[in-house]
Protein backbone atom coordinates (compact mmCIF):
# COMPACT_ATOMS: atom_id res chain seq x y z
CA UNK A 1 0.00 0.00 0.00
CA UNK A 2 1.12 3.35 -0.43
CA UNK A 3 0.53 6.57 1.16
CA UNK A 4 1.56 9.79 0.68
CA UNK A 5 4.01 10.07 3.14
CA UNK A 6 5.80 7.42 2.08
CA UNK A 7 7.24 9.84 -1.05
CA UNK A 8 9.89 11.95 0.13
CA UNK A 9 8.62 15.33 -1.51
CA UNK A 10 9.20 18.61 -0.42
CA UNK A 11 5.96 20.84 0.08
CA UNK A 12 6.71 22.72 -2.86
CA UNK A 13 6.81 19.63 -5.14
CA UNK A 14 3.43 18.13 -3.65
CA UNK A 15 2.12 21.65 -4.26
CA UNK A 16 2.65 20.83 -7.86
CA UNK A 17 0.97 17.61 -7.85
CA UNK A 18 -1.95 19.04 -6.87
CA UNK A 19 -2.90 20.35 -10.10
CA UNK A 20 -3.27 18.05 -12.79
CA UNK A 21 -1.19 17.37 -15.48
CA UNK A 22 -1.70 19.70 -18.18
CA UNK A 23 -1.94 18.04 -21.64
CA UNK A 24 -0.84 18.63 -25.03
CA UNK A 25 -0.94 22.54 -24.51
CA UNK A 26 1.63 22.64 -21.99
CA UNK A 27 4.34 22.89 -24.74
CA UNK A 28 2.96 25.77 -25.95
CA UNK A 29 4.11 28.21 -23.44
CA UNK A 30 7.81 26.82 -23.66
CA UNK A 31 7.35 26.83 -27.47
CA UNK A 32 6.31 30.96 -27.38
CA UNK A 33 8.77 31.39 -24.43
CA UNK A 34 11.58 29.92 -27.10
CA UNK A 35 10.57 31.61 -30.09
CA UNK A 36 10.63 34.94 -28.27
CA UNK A 37 13.63 34.41 -26.70
CA UNK A 38 15.40 33.80 -29.94
CA UNK A 39 13.88 36.85 -31.22
CA UNK A 40 15.37 38.65 -28.64
CA UNK A 41 18.48 37.67 -28.74
CA UNK A 42 18.43 39.08 -32.34
CA UNK A 43 17.23 42.56 -31.61
CA UNK A 44 20.05 42.49 -28.74
CA UNK A 45 22.68 41.39 -31.06
CA UNK A 46 21.19 44.39 -33.41
CA UNK A 47 21.02 46.69 -31.25
CA UNK A 48 24.63 46.18 -29.47
CA UNK A 49 26.12 46.36 -33.02
CA UNK A 50 24.51 49.74 -33.93
CA UNK A 51 25.52 50.54 -30.81
CA UNK A 52 29.15 49.94 -30.98
CA UNK A 53 28.95 51.78 -35.04
CA UNK A 54 27.18 54.76 -33.53
CA UNK A 55 29.61 55.05 -31.04
CA UNK A 56 32.80 54.56 -32.82
CA UNK A 57 31.33 56.93 -35.42
CA UNK A 58 30.19 59.87 -33.13
CA UNK A 59 33.59 59.54 -31.75
CA UNK A 60 35.72 59.92 -35.12
CA UNK A 61 33.15 62.23 -36.17
CA UNK A 62 33.68 64.79 -32.71
CA UNK A 63 37.92 63.79 -32.85
CA UNK A 64 39.30 64.36 -36.30
CA UNK A 65 39.44 66.39 -39.53
CA UNK A 66 42.13 65.80 -42.18
CA UNK A 67 43.13 68.88 -44.45
CA UNK A 68 43.82 68.13 -47.70
CA UNK A 69 46.50 70.11 -49.48
CA UNK A 70 46.62 69.66 -53.34
CA UNK A 71 49.09 72.06 -55.12
CA UNK A 72 51.94 72.25 -57.57
CA UNK A 73 55.07 70.46 -56.52
CA UNK A 74 56.90 73.30 -55.59
CA UNK A 75 54.63 74.57 -53.54
CA UNK A 76 53.73 71.78 -51.46
CA UNK A 77 56.42 72.23 -49.08
CA UNK A 78 55.91 75.69 -48.74
CA UNK A 79 51.87 75.65 -48.30
CA UNK A 80 52.65 72.73 -45.60
CA UNK A 81 54.79 74.71 -43.50
CA UNK A 82 52.17 77.55 -43.79
CA UNK A 83 49.59 75.14 -42.60
CA UNK A 84 51.52 73.50 -39.85
CA UNK A 85 52.51 77.10 -38.68
CA UNK A 86 48.37 77.98 -38.83
CA UNK A 87 47.43 74.85 -37.03
CA UNK A 88 50.25 75.38 -34.45
CA UNK A 89 48.57 79.06 -33.54
CA UNK A 90 45.15 77.66 -33.50
CA UNK A 91 43.37 77.00 -30.12
CA UNK A 92 41.41 74.10 -29.74
CA UNK A 93 43.79 71.58 -31.43
CA UNK A 94 45.28 69.25 -29.59
CA UNK A 95 47.51 67.09 -32.22
CA UNK A 96 48.22 67.16 -35.49
CA UNK A 97 50.67 65.04 -37.81
CA UNK A 98 51.61 65.30 -41.47
CA UNK A 99 50.08 61.68 -42.94
CA UNK A 100 53.62 60.19 -44.89
CA UNK A 101 54.14 59.20 -48.17
CA UNK A 102 54.49 55.56 -47.23
CA UNK A 103 50.94 55.72 -44.87
CA UNK A 104 49.27 57.40 -47.69
CA UNK A 105 50.34 54.56 -50.57
CA UNK A 106 49.16 52.30 -47.77
CA UNK A 107 45.58 54.32 -47.90
CA UNK A 108 45.21 53.96 -51.85
CA UNK A 109 46.08 50.87 -51.57
CA UNK A 110 43.07 48.92 -51.44
CA UNK A 111 42.01 51.08 -54.15
CA UNK A 112 44.88 50.79 -56.78
CA UNK A 113 46.42 47.84 -55.89
CA UNK A 114 50.08 47.49 -54.35
CA UNK A 115 53.13 48.85 -56.00
CA UNK A 116 51.76 52.37 -56.72
CA UNK A 117 53.60 55.05 -58.46
CA UNK A 118 52.96 57.46 -55.78
CA UNK A 119 55.87 59.67 -56.67
CA UNK A 120 54.52 60.03 -59.91
CA UNK A 121 50.78 61.16 -58.95
CA UNK A 122 49.41 64.38 -57.94
CA UNK A 123 48.78 63.12 -55.18
CA UNK A 124 47.16 65.92 -52.10
CA UNK A 125 49.20 65.89 -48.92
CA UNK A 126 46.86 65.27 -45.97
CA UNK A 127 47.25 66.22 -42.30
CA UNK A 128 45.79 64.63 -39.70
CA UNK A 129 44.18 66.81 -37.02
CA UNK A 130 42.91 65.68 -33.85
CA UNK A 131 40.56 68.83 -31.34
CA UNK A 132 41.05 69.24 -28.26
CA UNK A 133 38.17 70.01 -25.36
CA UNK A 134 36.91 72.58 -26.04
CA UNK A 135 37.03 72.53 -30.03
CA UNK A 136 38.81 74.70 -32.57
CA UNK A 137 36.26 76.82 -34.50
CA UNK A 138 36.51 75.04 -37.45
CA UNK A 139 35.30 77.91 -39.73
CA UNK A 140 37.50 80.07 -38.78
CA UNK A 141 40.66 77.74 -39.36
CA UNK A 142 39.06 77.51 -42.68
CA UNK A 143 39.32 80.92 -43.87
CA UNK A 144 42.88 81.18 -41.90
CA UNK A 145 43.84 78.15 -43.88
CA UNK A 146 42.79 79.92 -47.07
CA UNK A 147 44.62 82.96 -46.55
CA UNK A 148 47.58 81.70 -45.69
CA UNK A 149 47.72 78.23 -47.94
CA UNK A 150 45.29 78.85 -50.94
CA UNK A 151 45.83 74.94 -51.75
CA UNK A 152 44.38 73.53 -48.57
CA UNK A 153 41.08 72.29 -47.66
CA UNK A 154 39.54 71.40 -44.20
CA UNK A 155 37.39 68.42 -44.29
CA UNK A 156 36.00 67.69 -40.81
CA UNK A 157 33.88 64.70 -42.15
CA UNK A 158 31.19 66.19 -40.40
CA UNK A 159 28.38 66.02 -43.84
CA UNK A 160 28.77 62.24 -44.33
CA UNK A 161 29.37 60.94 -40.57
CA UNK A 162 26.73 62.36 -38.68
CA UNK A 163 23.20 60.96 -40.55
CA UNK A 164 25.32 57.66 -40.76
CA UNK A 165 25.46 57.92 -36.72
CA UNK A 166 21.80 58.78 -36.33
CA UNK A 167 20.63 55.97 -38.14
CA UNK A 168 22.88 53.73 -35.89
CA UNK A 169 21.46 55.50 -32.98
CA UNK A 170 17.72 55.44 -34.38
CA UNK A 171 18.52 51.63 -34.97
CA UNK A 172 19.30 51.08 -31.59
CA UNK A 173 16.33 52.65 -30.16
CA UNK A 174 14.50 50.26 -32.50
CA UNK A 175 16.56 47.22 -30.97
CA UNK A 176 15.61 47.72 -27.51
CA UNK A 177 12.18 49.13 -28.02
CA UNK A 178 12.17 45.49 -30.20
CA UNK A 179 13.16 43.82 -26.71
CA UNK A 180 10.76 46.06 -24.80
CA UNK A 181 8.19 44.53 -27.51
CA UNK A 182 9.27 40.95 -27.10
CA UNK A 183 9.07 41.01 -23.12
CA UNK A 184 5.56 42.26 -23.23
CA UNK A 185 4.17 40.21 -25.53
CA UNK A 186 5.85 37.03 -23.71
CA UNK A 187 4.03 38.44 -20.89
CA UNK A 188 0.73 38.94 -22.41
CA UNK A 189 1.02 35.00 -23.66
CA UNK A 190 1.89 33.95 -20.45
CA UNK A 191 -1.08 35.62 -18.61
CA UNK A 192 -3.68 34.01 -21.02
CA UNK A 193 -1.77 30.77 -20.72
CA UNK A 194 -2.32 30.79 -17.01
CA UNK A 195 -5.61 32.36 -16.97
CA UNK A 196 -6.80 29.24 -19.30
CA UNK A 197 -4.99 26.49 -17.23
CA UNK A 198 -6.54 27.93 -14.06
CA UNK A 199 -9.87 28.10 -15.49
CA UNK A 200 -9.48 24.86 -16.79
CA UNK A 201 -8.64 23.55 -13.38
CA UNK A 202 -12.10 25.64 -11.33
CA UNK A 203 -13.15 22.38 -10.07
CA UNK A 204 -9.92 21.35 -8.79
CA UNK A 205 -8.98 24.92 -7.11
CA UNK A 206 -12.88 24.78 -5.38
CA UNK A 207 -11.67 21.32 -4.15
CA UNK A 208 -8.68 22.52 -2.82
CA UNK A 209 -10.31 25.62 -1.62
CA UNK A 210 -12.93 23.44 0.46
CA UNK A 211 -10.17 21.28 2.19
CA UNK A 212 -8.37 25.03 3.84
CA UNK A 213 -5.53 25.88 1.21
CA UNK A 214 -4.88 29.72 0.75
CA UNK A 215 -4.58 31.50 -2.44
CA UNK A 216 -0.52 31.26 -2.40
CA UNK A 217 -0.76 27.89 -1.91
CA UNK A 218 -2.41 27.47 -5.24
CA UNK A 219 -1.14 30.14 -6.68
CA UNK A 220 1.92 28.34 -6.26
CA UNK A 221 1.54 25.11 -8.25
CA UNK A 222 0.80 27.49 -11.32
CA UNK A 223 2.98 29.73 -11.06
CA UNK A 224 6.11 27.22 -10.35
CA UNK A 225 5.05 25.39 -13.57
CA UNK A 226 4.62 28.20 -15.85
CA UNK A 227 8.23 29.70 -14.31
CA UNK A 228 10.00 26.27 -15.08
CA UNK A 229 8.01 26.27 -18.66
CA UNK A 230 9.67 29.94 -19.77
CA UNK A 231 12.50 29.28 -18.81
CA UNK A 232 13.16 25.82 -20.54
CA UNK A 233 11.80 27.64 -23.41
CA UNK A 234 14.09 30.37 -23.20
CA UNK A 235 17.06 28.64 -22.17
CA UNK A 236 16.84 26.43 -25.88
CA UNK A 237 15.71 29.77 -27.39
CA UNK A 238 18.58 31.84 -26.32
CA UNK A 239 21.09 28.79 -27.34
CA UNK A 240 19.45 28.18 -30.65
CA UNK A 241 20.12 32.19 -31.12
CA UNK A 242 23.19 32.24 -29.88
CA UNK A 243 24.16 29.47 -32.32
CA UNK A 244 22.60 31.76 -35.10
CA UNK A 245 24.08 34.51 -34.22
CA UNK A 246 27.54 32.94 -33.57
CA UNK A 247 27.46 31.83 -37.55
CA UNK A 248 27.11 34.67 -39.08
CA UNK A 249 30.39 36.16 -40.45
CA UNK A 250 32.63 38.06 -38.64
CA UNK A 251 33.27 41.60 -38.91
CA UNK A 252 36.14 42.56 -40.87
CA UNK A 253 38.49 45.08 -40.44
CA UNK A 254 37.29 47.19 -43.80
CA UNK A 255 33.61 46.63 -43.25
CA UNK A 256 32.52 46.72 -39.48
CA UNK A 257 28.93 47.59 -41.46
CA UNK A 258 26.68 44.74 -41.80
CA UNK A 259 28.73 42.49 -40.65
CA UNK A 260 29.59 43.81 -37.57
CA UNK A 261 26.42 42.25 -36.18
CA UNK A 262 26.74 39.82 -33.09
CA UNK A 263 28.49 40.11 -30.14
CA UNK A 264 31.87 41.15 -28.69
CA UNK A 265 33.69 40.74 -25.70
CA UNK A 266 31.56 40.96 -22.58
CA UNK A 267 28.12 41.25 -24.75
CA UNK A 268 28.28 37.38 -25.09
CA UNK A 269 27.06 37.18 -21.64
CA UNK A 270 23.97 39.29 -22.62
CA UNK A 271 21.67 36.30 -24.09
CA UNK A 272 22.69 34.04 -21.01
CA UNK A 273 20.51 36.81 -19.00
CA UNK A 274 17.26 36.40 -21.11
CA UNK A 275 16.50 32.99 -19.71
CA UNK A 276 16.42 34.15 -15.74
CA UNK A 277 14.76 37.37 -17.07
CA UNK A 278 11.75 35.43 -19.29
CA UNK A 279 11.33 33.24 -16.10
CA UNK A 280 10.99 36.75 -13.91
CA UNK A 281 8.67 38.13 -16.80
CA UNK A 282 6.54 34.53 -16.21
CA UNK A 283 6.49 34.27 -12.46
CA UNK A 284 5.07 38.28 -12.35
CA UNK A 285 2.73 37.31 -15.21
CA UNK A 286 1.31 33.86 -13.49
CA UNK A 287 0.84 34.80 -10.15
CA UNK A 288 -0.59 38.49 -10.92
CA UNK A 289 -2.60 35.92 -13.24
CA UNK A 290 -3.34 33.37 -10.62
CA UNK A 291 -4.67 35.90 -7.97
CA UNK A 292 -6.68 37.85 -10.19
CA UNK A 293 -8.71 34.26 -10.78
CA UNK A 294 -8.20 32.96 -7.50
CA UNK A 295 -10.67 36.12 -6.29
CA UNK A 296 -13.13 35.18 -8.18
CA UNK A 297 -13.80 32.04 -6.43
CA UNK A 298 -14.68 31.72 -3.07
CA UNK B 1 -19.14 27.24 17.45
CA UNK B 2 -20.66 27.93 14.85
CA UNK B 3 -23.32 30.84 15.38
CA UNK B 4 -26.05 32.54 13.48
CA UNK B 5 -27.51 35.83 14.96
CA UNK B 6 -30.40 37.38 12.69
CA UNK B 7 -29.07 35.81 9.58
CA UNK B 8 -30.98 36.33 6.04
CA UNK B 9 -29.75 35.54 2.62
CA UNK B 10 -31.13 36.50 -0.60
CA UNK B 11 -30.36 35.47 -3.92
CA UNK B 12 -30.66 38.03 -6.28
CA UNK B 13 -34.51 37.92 -6.54
CA UNK B 14 -35.76 36.76 -2.94
CA UNK B 15 -34.70 35.71 0.04
CA UNK B 16 -34.24 32.51 0.43
CA UNK B 17 -33.14 32.51 4.53
CA UNK B 18 -34.66 34.76 6.43
CA UNK B 19 -34.05 35.91 10.26
CA UNK B 20 -32.01 32.78 11.06
CA UNK B 21 -30.53 32.85 14.73
CA UNK B 22 -29.13 29.52 16.07
CA UNK B 23 -26.43 28.00 17.43
CA UNK B 24 -24.07 24.98 17.37
CA UNK B 25 -23.14 23.83 20.35
CA UNK B 26 -19.49 21.96 20.84
CA UNK B 27 -20.27 17.78 20.92
CA UNK B 28 -24.08 18.46 19.34
CA UNK B 29 -25.41 16.64 16.55
CA UNK B 30 -28.09 18.43 14.14
CA UNK B 31 -29.65 17.04 11.28
CA UNK B 32 -31.24 19.72 9.09
CA UNK B 33 -34.00 18.92 6.97
CA UNK B 34 -36.64 20.71 4.65
CA UNK B 35 -37.84 20.06 0.90
CA UNK B 36 -35.23 20.30 -1.61
CA UNK B 37 -35.01 24.34 -2.82
CA UNK B 38 -35.71 25.56 0.96
CA UNK B 39 -32.17 26.65 1.21
CA UNK B 40 -29.95 23.34 3.18
CA UNK B 41 -27.21 23.69 0.80
CA UNK B 42 -27.46 27.42 1.36
CA UNK B 43 -27.29 27.33 5.00
CA UNK B 44 -24.35 25.13 4.98
CA UNK B 45 -22.73 27.06 2.74
CA UNK B 46 -23.12 30.20 5.24
CA UNK B 47 -22.00 27.97 7.81
CA UNK B 48 -18.48 27.04 6.07
CA UNK B 49 -18.20 31.07 5.15
CA UNK B 50 -18.60 30.10 1.19
CA UNK B 51 -21.36 32.50 1.40
CA UNK B 52 -21.66 35.56 3.52
CA UNK B 53 -24.90 36.81 4.26
CA UNK B 54 -26.76 39.39 3.30
CA UNK B 55 -27.29 40.92 7.02
CA UNK B 56 -27.21 39.64 10.28
CA UNK B 57 -23.94 38.25 11.79
CA UNK B 58 -22.73 34.51 10.70
CA UNK B 59 -19.35 33.86 13.55
CA UNK B 60 -17.22 30.99 12.67
CA UNK B 61 -14.96 29.72 16.44
CA UNK B 62 -15.63 33.66 17.71
CA UNK B 63 -15.16 35.16 14.34
CA UNK B 64 -17.62 37.02 12.43
CA UNK B 65 -17.75 35.79 8.91
CA UNK B 66 -17.52 39.06 7.33
CA UNK B 67 -14.08 40.12 8.39
CA UNK B 68 -11.88 36.96 7.36
CA UNK B 69 -10.12 37.67 5.28
CA UNK B 70 -9.48 34.91 1.87
CA UNK B 71 -6.79 33.05 4.19
CA UNK B 72 -8.36 33.85 7.42
CA UNK B 73 -11.47 31.19 5.59
CA UNK B 74 -8.85 29.05 4.92
CA UNK B 75 -7.33 28.15 7.98
CA UNK B 76 -11.19 28.26 9.38
CA UNK B 77 -11.79 25.69 7.37
CA UNK B 78 -9.15 23.36 8.22
CA UNK B 79 -11.16 23.55 11.53
CA UNK B 80 -14.59 22.49 9.66
CA UNK B 81 -15.13 18.88 7.58
CA UNK B 82 -17.34 19.18 4.79
CA UNK B 83 -18.79 16.29 2.95
CA UNK B 84 -20.89 16.99 -0.48
CA UNK B 85 -23.60 14.72 -1.49
CA UNK B 86 -21.26 15.11 -5.05
CA UNK B 87 -17.77 15.03 -3.22
CA UNK B 88 -15.32 16.33 -5.35
CA UNK B 89 -12.03 15.14 -5.47
CA UNK B 90 -8.62 15.22 -7.14
CA UNK B 91 -9.00 12.68 -10.07
CA UNK B 92 -5.32 12.50 -11.19
CA UNK B 93 -4.26 11.18 -7.64
CA UNK B 94 -4.86 8.52 -5.51
CA UNK B 95 -7.34 7.78 -2.61
CA UNK B 96 -4.89 7.97 -0.22
CA UNK B 97 -3.42 11.19 -1.61
CA UNK B 98 -6.81 12.77 -1.86
CA UNK B 99 -7.29 11.79 1.88
CA UNK B 100 -4.09 13.61 2.77
CA UNK B 101 -4.93 16.69 0.99
CA UNK B 102 -5.77 18.61 3.91
CA UNK B 103 -2.55 18.15 5.52
CA UNK B 104 -0.58 18.98 2.31
CA UNK B 105 -2.56 22.22 1.51
CA UNK B 106 -1.74 23.12 4.93
CA UNK B 107 2.34 21.61 4.09
CA UNK B 108 1.90 19.37 6.98
CA UNK B 109 2.73 15.43 7.25
CA UNK B 110 -0.06 12.91 7.64
CA UNK B 111 1.35 10.47 10.01
CA UNK B 112 1.03 6.94 7.98
CA UNK B 113 -0.54 4.94 11.16
CA UNK B 114 -3.03 7.41 11.55
CA UNK B 115 -3.91 7.15 7.56
CA UNK B 116 -3.74 3.49 7.55
CA UNK B 117 -6.27 3.41 11.22
CA UNK B 118 -8.82 6.37 8.81
CA UNK B 119 -8.74 4.14 5.59
CA UNK B 120 -9.56 0.95 7.90
CA UNK B 121 -12.35 2.77 9.32
CA UNK B 122 -13.93 3.87 5.92
CA UNK B 123 -13.18 0.41 5.16
CA UNK B 124 -11.64 1.39 2.12
CA UNK B 125 -7.83 -0.01 3.02
CA UNK B 126 -7.91 -1.96 -0.18
CA UNK B 127 -8.65 1.28 -2.28
CA UNK B 128 -5.82 3.28 -1.07
CA UNK B 129 -4.11 3.70 -4.69
CA UNK B 130 -7.06 3.58 -6.55
CA UNK B 131 -8.05 7.06 -8.55
CA UNK B 132 -11.33 8.56 -7.38
CA UNK B 133 -12.90 7.73 -10.40
CA UNK B 134 -13.18 4.01 -9.68
CA UNK B 135 -14.59 4.44 -6.45
CA UNK B 136 -18.14 3.45 -6.52
CA UNK B 137 -20.88 6.52 -4.90
CA UNK B 138 -20.64 4.53 -1.53
CA UNK B 139 -16.60 4.37 -1.55
CA UNK B 140 -16.68 8.02 -2.67
CA UNK B 141 -18.53 9.17 0.40
CA UNK B 142 -16.98 7.46 2.75
CA UNK B 143 -13.36 8.84 1.54
CA UNK B 144 -15.09 12.00 1.39
CA UNK B 145 -15.81 11.65 5.01
CA UNK B 146 -12.53 10.35 5.92
CA UNK B 147 -11.08 13.60 4.24
CA UNK B 148 -13.17 15.58 6.10
CA UNK B 149 -11.54 14.15 9.70
CA UNK B 150 -8.27 13.72 8.75
CA UNK B 151 -7.32 16.82 10.31
CA UNK B 152 -8.98 16.43 13.52
CA UNK B 153 -11.38 19.15 12.87
CA UNK B 154 -13.69 20.66 15.55
CA UNK B 155 -16.97 20.62 13.23
CA UNK B 156 -18.32 18.61 10.39
CA UNK B 157 -20.72 19.66 8.38
CA UNK B 158 -22.66 17.30 5.38
CA UNK B 159 -24.57 17.86 3.04
CA UNK B 160 -27.10 14.90 1.60
CA UNK B 161 -24.03 12.37 2.68
CA UNK B 162 -26.28 9.28 2.19
CA UNK B 163 -28.01 10.84 -1.36
CA UNK B 164 -26.41 8.89 -3.56
CA UNK B 165 -26.50 5.42 -2.00
CA UNK B 166 -28.52 2.67 -0.67
CA UNK B 167 -30.14 1.96 2.69
CA UNK B 168 -27.47 0.11 3.86
CA UNK B 169 -24.72 2.39 3.23
CA UNK B 170 -26.86 5.25 4.39
CA UNK B 171 -26.41 3.15 7.85
CA UNK B 172 -23.04 2.69 7.64
CA UNK B 173 -22.37 6.44 6.81
CA UNK B 174 -24.35 7.34 9.53
CA UNK B 175 -22.62 5.03 12.07
CA UNK B 176 -19.42 6.99 11.10
CA UNK B 177 -21.15 9.85 12.00
CA UNK B 178 -22.43 9.09 15.10
CA UNK B 179 -19.09 7.47 16.20
CA UNK B 180 -17.80 11.05 15.87
CA UNK B 181 -20.42 12.87 17.28
CA UNK B 182 -19.50 10.36 20.47
CA UNK B 183 -15.68 11.35 20.00
CA UNK B 184 -16.60 14.85 20.65
CA UNK B 185 -16.99 16.67 17.48
CA UNK B 186 -20.03 18.61 16.48
CA UNK B 187 -22.35 17.46 13.58
CA UNK B 188 -24.48 19.11 11.09
CA UNK B 189 -26.43 17.11 8.68
CA UNK B 190 -28.35 17.83 6.02
CA UNK B 191 -30.82 15.79 4.64
CA UNK B 192 -34.34 14.95 3.57
CA UNK B 193 -34.14 11.64 4.49
CA UNK B 194 -36.63 11.30 7.33
CA UNK B 195 -35.90 7.45 8.02
CA UNK B 196 -32.10 8.38 8.86
CA UNK B 197 -33.29 10.91 11.20
CA UNK B 198 -34.99 8.09 12.83
CA UNK B 199 -32.22 5.55 13.10
CA UNK B 200 -29.49 8.36 14.37
CA UNK B 201 -32.48 9.57 17.29
CA UNK B 202 -32.36 5.90 18.39
CA UNK B 203 -28.49 5.65 19.11
CA UNK B 204 -27.91 9.46 20.06
CA UNK B 205 -29.87 12.34 21.36
CA UNK B 206 -30.01 14.29 17.96
CA UNK B 207 -31.81 17.37 17.18
CA UNK B 208 -33.51 18.73 14.28
CA UNK B 209 -33.33 21.74 12.68
CA UNK B 210 -36.27 22.57 9.93
CA UNK B 211 -36.28 24.80 7.08
CA UNK B 212 -39.72 26.32 6.21
CA UNK B 213 -41.10 29.49 4.84
CA UNK B 214 -37.34 31.05 4.97
CA UNK B 215 -36.75 30.23 8.23
CA UNK B 216 -35.03 27.16 10.59
CA UNK B 217 -37.15 26.56 13.55
CA UNK B 218 -36.22 23.71 15.60
CA UNK B 219 -38.57 20.50 14.93
CA UNK B 220 -40.73 18.95 17.69
CA UNK B 221 -39.56 15.88 19.41
CA UNK B 222 -41.77 13.38 17.45
CA UNK B 223 -40.94 13.12 13.48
Amino acid sequence: MRFPTAKPASPATRALEVVPPSGPTAWLTTFTAGAMTFLCVFALALSLASGRLADRWSEALAKTATIRLSAPAEQVQIQTDAILATLATTPGIASYRVIDDAETTKLLEPWFGPGLPVEALPIPRLIEVVEADPPYDSEGLRQRLTAEAPGALLDDHTRWRRPLAEAASRIRLLGVLSIALIGAAMAAMITLAARAALATNAEEIRVLRLVGAKDSYIARAFVRRFTLRTLGGAAIGAAAGLLGVAALPAADAAGGFLTGLGFTGFAWLWPFALPPLAAIVAFLATRRAAFQKLRELT
Amino acid sequence: MITFENVAYSYGGGELLSDVSLKLAPGSFHFLTGPSGAGKSTFLKLAYAELRPTSGRVTLFDNDVTKLSRDDVARTRRRIGIVHQDCKFLDHMSLAANMALPFTVSDRESSPQDMEDLLGWVGLKHLADALPPQLSGGERQRAALARAVIVDPDVILADEPTGNVDWEMSLRILTLLVELNKMGKTILVATHDLNLIRQAKAQIQARVLRIAKHRVQLAGADL
